[in-house]
């Protein structure tokens, strides 16, 4: 609606200037994120007296002489000061670094965000390799909760108290209530081992290796995952369109002689839509960071699957690498949210 | 020995042919013993029964072609042979990669006897016993066909005990080889600087070692003698493309997510007693969710959980509650004993009656009962288990017919310890190991009837060893009277499975595995001598005296030798349960197309 935009140049300059501004914002977000992080899980355990030694003993493997564990404190710089290993940590990210495999030195390119020494991998191209298959779980799920949730909620909203209303928001407490782990292998058990229809677990194809075997593959996943959300968001687009469809404007444009169908998707929806994009974003944020339990559940080698096994193995610079990762996501999300804000509701960008 | 098994039978419910807890099996023993025609013995599939993998080979075969598939849930250490400590990874390596030794393929007792794998036989051992001579096979190439050659040996076991970079693995060569300083081949590229393996020739690889070590072959075993060339060696980054000599070579292998072996036509089954070659294409899962393995094991879709360390609950009261699926399961021993250590070094345990009076009030089907009662393990009553060569059944303490504890020898234990009414203590355990959490409770429950209160104080396993109850100096600030804790074998022999636990000059100041911090002089001379009897049988009287000591001491309490319940799908076929493992022998397994 150009026609309600302030005069053109200097209302693109303020959304560009807007734009360097949260851009600058997160760059510095993302610097205040790996410094805590890296306290969590350095600073505070030196603290509470966790010596060098003690961190490579988690390096070493069951049979840790003190020669072995030595070795390990000085080959990952364990005894240097704190904000040299800092400084050492965040130069890695922006020039690389180089890492001893042996008889020959390992290279971990920039942006190097750390080296698992529980499986002797660079985290970034494990990160790289493993971001398709979070991708491609979050994005369907995505698409298939936002349709399907915003849909029946719109639908339940419109028929409150009707069988369709009540029958909806039954399955939509199960979903809320029902954990993935559960779920997941139940739609596993039956739609895969009792009929036969889907894949069993373990079974995700890139999409470049077989598209056919990917989509079957992630059937399930998508809907155990979207299952969960779609019920979230068919009742928080019911909320909020029961609350909207008495507000005095819905009123207004029922009085002017609209049709039932242009109130309901131009106005109503609209302005219920802005806090669920708010939410959808910062979901699909969290999600791209992992999707911890539906990886688990399905045997999908993503973030959340890595993130989990990190923890599991104590495996501090994978934990630190995806940490670092989601937070990329979680600001990334918020920055789009932002700008989607202004096309959604006027409100926002008159402001 | 007939009793031990006839009560081990008796717990499992079925008739075994052979026992396990036999002792006297010939270590070290040498010979050709083939057993490449053993498949003839099995039932046909739809006969098997619940355990028969136990004893004989189950839907034998010979059959070749498919696609065998593995899940694990978690990833390995690593696939390299030199860098790895996981019993499923020493058993699963074998498939691609050849030590100077390895177990016979046999169920049963026959399968602990050493047979030759890369050498002609076994050690040939000085009049000193410190001097072990093997010599290779001819004519044994890698995948790539070039030639096997002893430096390669020399180059194998030197990268993975004398460097830093290779820590996954144990480093008993580095410990037993008399290496002087020798500094390892990342830092010291002459491999001639290396004095603790010489080789003559091509052929002949001979160790030197600093002391006399009768079960050397054992130790060659370990797929730490699996040859790498000097050339070929990249480190830790060895693991992705690992040079074979097994029947199987690497066509893929992406760390963390999956690995693919295809056939090695440079293999050589003339050569080879114990491994098979039958399926064209082995995959292996990692990261693999648990509950989904035993849904996929149950449909047929994989055909191993690679772990061997059996079903998730859920799927284990699937199985036993349906006759048909049990059939399809066996329950065979692990290698582990679960025990509780008392340190000799926190009051009052440094006084054996008090020590004694746990043994005899505590009620070992409670504590059985979180491992998944008789099919998680059978209630144990000393430090060897049943399928450790040398173990003899024995009962210093026994707490009634029904293992509920006997609480008036408690109680007169406790009179002698000078605490009649009882005292209390701390119970340290791992807090993120929920049975054993639930063990420490049940130990709780039954002291309490004889009025020792237990406090239990919960360690992360992360850093158990390395902190906690493996630090001595932790143990006696913080009064940690009882660690929960297990123990397998790195070798099934008396001394594989004690020396770590029980030898006073074990103890470490962290990463202690003799948290007993049991220091007699008798048991360390008993182990010495032990090591350094060449005769088998007069070895393995020795191990059990050991066990008699340690069990006299009252400081060691076996919970239970841990079984496992594992899935056998129908069409896995020659399969069998090796007693070196206590999981399938993997080199053996056919996939029905």
């Amino acid at each position: 609606m150009p026609g309600s935009d302030p005069p053109g140049h200097s209302g693109r300059t303020i959304v560009v200037a807007f734009i360097v501004r949260r851009v600058i914002a997160a760059v510095l977000m993302l610097a205040v994120v790996s410094m805590a992080t890296f306290a969590i899980f350095f600073l505070i355990p030196r603290a509470l007296g966790q010596t060098p030694e003690g961190m490579a003993s988690r390096y070493v493997g069951r049979d840790a002489t003190p020669e072995a564990i030595q070795g390990a404190v000085k080959r990952l710089h364990l005894d240097d000061p704190l904000l040299v290993q800092y400084g050492r940590f965040a130069q890695g990210i922006v020039a690389g670094q180089d890492y001893s495999l042996g008889p020959k030195k390992a290279e971990c390119p920039a942006p190097c965000f750390g080296f698992s020494f529980n499986n002797n991998q660079p985290v970034w191209p494990t990160l790289l390799d493993r971001l398709p298959a979070t991708l491609s779980l979050a994005i369907g799920a995505a698409v298939l909760w936002l349709v399907t949730g915003v849909s029946i909620g719109v639908v339940s909203a419109l028929r409150r108290g009707s069988v369709l209303d009540r029958a909806a928001m039954t399955v939509a407490l199960a979903g809320v209530s029902l954990p993935i782990y559960f779920t997941g292998l139940l739609s596993l058990s039956v739609f895969a081992y009792t009929l036969g229809i889907f894949p069993g677990g373990g079974s995700y194809t890139p999409i470049t290796e077989n598209p056919v075997m990917w989509f079957q593959a992630l059937v399930l996943p998508w809907i155990t995952l979207a299952f969960l959300y779609a019920a979230l968001y068919a009742r928080l687009t019911r909320a909020g369109m029961l609350e909207t469809m008495g507000e005095d404007y819905i009123r207004t444009a029922r009085a002017k002689g609209l049709r039932e169908r242009t109130v309901v998707t131009k106005h109503a929806l609209r302005a219920t839509l802005t806090p669920i994009l708010t939410i959808f974003g910062l979901d699909l944020g969290l999600l791209l960071g992992g999707a911890v339990l539906t990886e688990s559940t399905f045997s999908i080698q993503g973030i959340g699957k890595l993130v989990i096994d990190a923890i599991r193995g104590n495996d501090l610079p994978v934990v630190l690498g995806v940490t670092l990762f989601a937070a990329f996501f979680i600001v990334l999300a918020n920055l789009i949210v932002d700008i989607l804000y202004a096309v959604v509701d006027p409100r926002v960008r008159l402001s | 020995m007939r009793k031990t098994n006839a009560l081990a039978f008796a717990a499992l419910g079925t008739v075994l042919t052979m026992g396990l807890a036999a002792c006297g099996g010939t270590a070290g023993g040498g010979g050709n013993t083939s057993s490449g025609n053993k498949a003839t013995d099995g039932a046909a599939a739809s006969t098997a029964k619940y355990n028969d993998a136990y004893t004989k080979v189950v839907n034998p075969s010979d059959a070749k072609g498919g696609t065998l598939k593995f899940a694990l849930t978690n990833e390995p250490d690593s696939t390299d042979p030199g860098n790895t400590y996981y019993a499923w990874n020493w058993n699963f390596t074998r498939l691609y990669a050849r030590p100077l030794m390895t177990y016979t393929a046999q169920p049963g007792e026959a399968g602990l006897k050493l047979v030759p794998d890369l050498a002609e036989s076994a050690g040939e051992v000085s009049a000193d016993g410190k001097t072990w001579t093997y010599k290779l096979k001819k004519g044994i190439k890698y995948d790539d066909g070039t030639e096997v050659k002893a430096a390669d040996i020399k180059y194998a076991v030197a990268r993975s005990n004398f460097t830093d970079e290779l820590t996954d693995g144990p480093k008993y060569f580095a410990l037993y080889l008399d290496a002087g300083d020798y500094k390892g081949p990342y830092k010291d590229k002459n491999l001639d600087d290396f004095k603790g393996i010489e080789t003559p020739d091509d052929y002949t690889v001979v160790f030197k070692l600093k002391a006399p070590f009768s079960e050397f072959d054992f130790l060659v075993s370990n797929p730490q003698t699996a040859p790498v060339p000097q050339a070929k060696d990249t480190g830790v980054d060895y693991e992705k493309a690992v040079v074979s000599t097994g029947p199987y070579k690497f066509e893929s292998y992406e760390v963390g997510k999956q690995l693919n072996l295809v056939r090695n036509t440079n293999w050589d089954p003339a050569t080879d007693t114990t491994r098979k070659q039958l399926p064209d294409r082995i995959e292996v899962q990692y990261g693999q969710n648990g509950e989904d393995i035993d849904n996929r094991l149950i449909a047929g879709q994989i055909q191993v959980d690679l772990a061997g360390t059996g079903m998730q609950p859920a799927g284990r009261a699937k199985v036993v509650s349906d006759p048909k699926l049990k059939d399809s399961t066996d329950n065979p021993f692990t290698p582990f004993n679960r025990y509780a250590m008392m340190s000799t070094k926190v009051k009052p345990f440094d006084n054996v009656e008090c020590r004694k009076a746990v043994q005899y009030a505590t009620d070992k089907t409670a504590t059985q009962a979180p491992w998944g009662g008789p099919l998680g393990g059978e209630i144990g009553t000393t430090a060897m288990t049943p399928t450790t060569v040398g173990y003899k059944q024995f009962d210093l303490y026994p707490n009634g017919a029904d293992h509920k504890g006997d609480l008036t020898k408690a109680k007169e234990a406790l009179t002698a310890c000078g605490q009649p009414n009882g005292f209390e203590a701390n119970l340290a355990v791992r807090g993120d190991r929920t049975k054993e959490v639930q063990v420490a409770e049940a130990l709780q429950a039954s002291l309490a009837r004889v009025g020792i209160k237990l406090t239990i104080k919960k360690y992360p396993s992360g850093d158990w060893s390395a902190q906690y109850a493996g630090k001595p100096d932790f143990v006696h600030k913080n009064n940690l009277g009882i660690m929960i804790a297990g123990w397998g074998a790195d070798w099934p022999s008396g001394f594989g499975f004690l020396s770590q636990i029980v030898d006073g000059r074990a103890i470490k100041p962290s990463g202690n595995y003799n948290q007993m911090e049991l220091n007699d002089p008798a048991i360390n001379e008993l182990l010495d001598k032990g090591i350094q009897t060449p005769d088998a049988t007069a070895r393995n009287e020795i191990w059990a005296q050991v066990d008699q000591k340690v069990m006299e001491s009252a400081a060691f309490m076996s919970f239970v030798y841990e079984k496992t319940l594992i899935f056998r799908p129908s069409n896995l076929t020659n399969v069998y349960v090796h007693p070196a493992w206590g999981m399938y022998d993997y080199t053996w397994l056919g996939v029905k197309q």
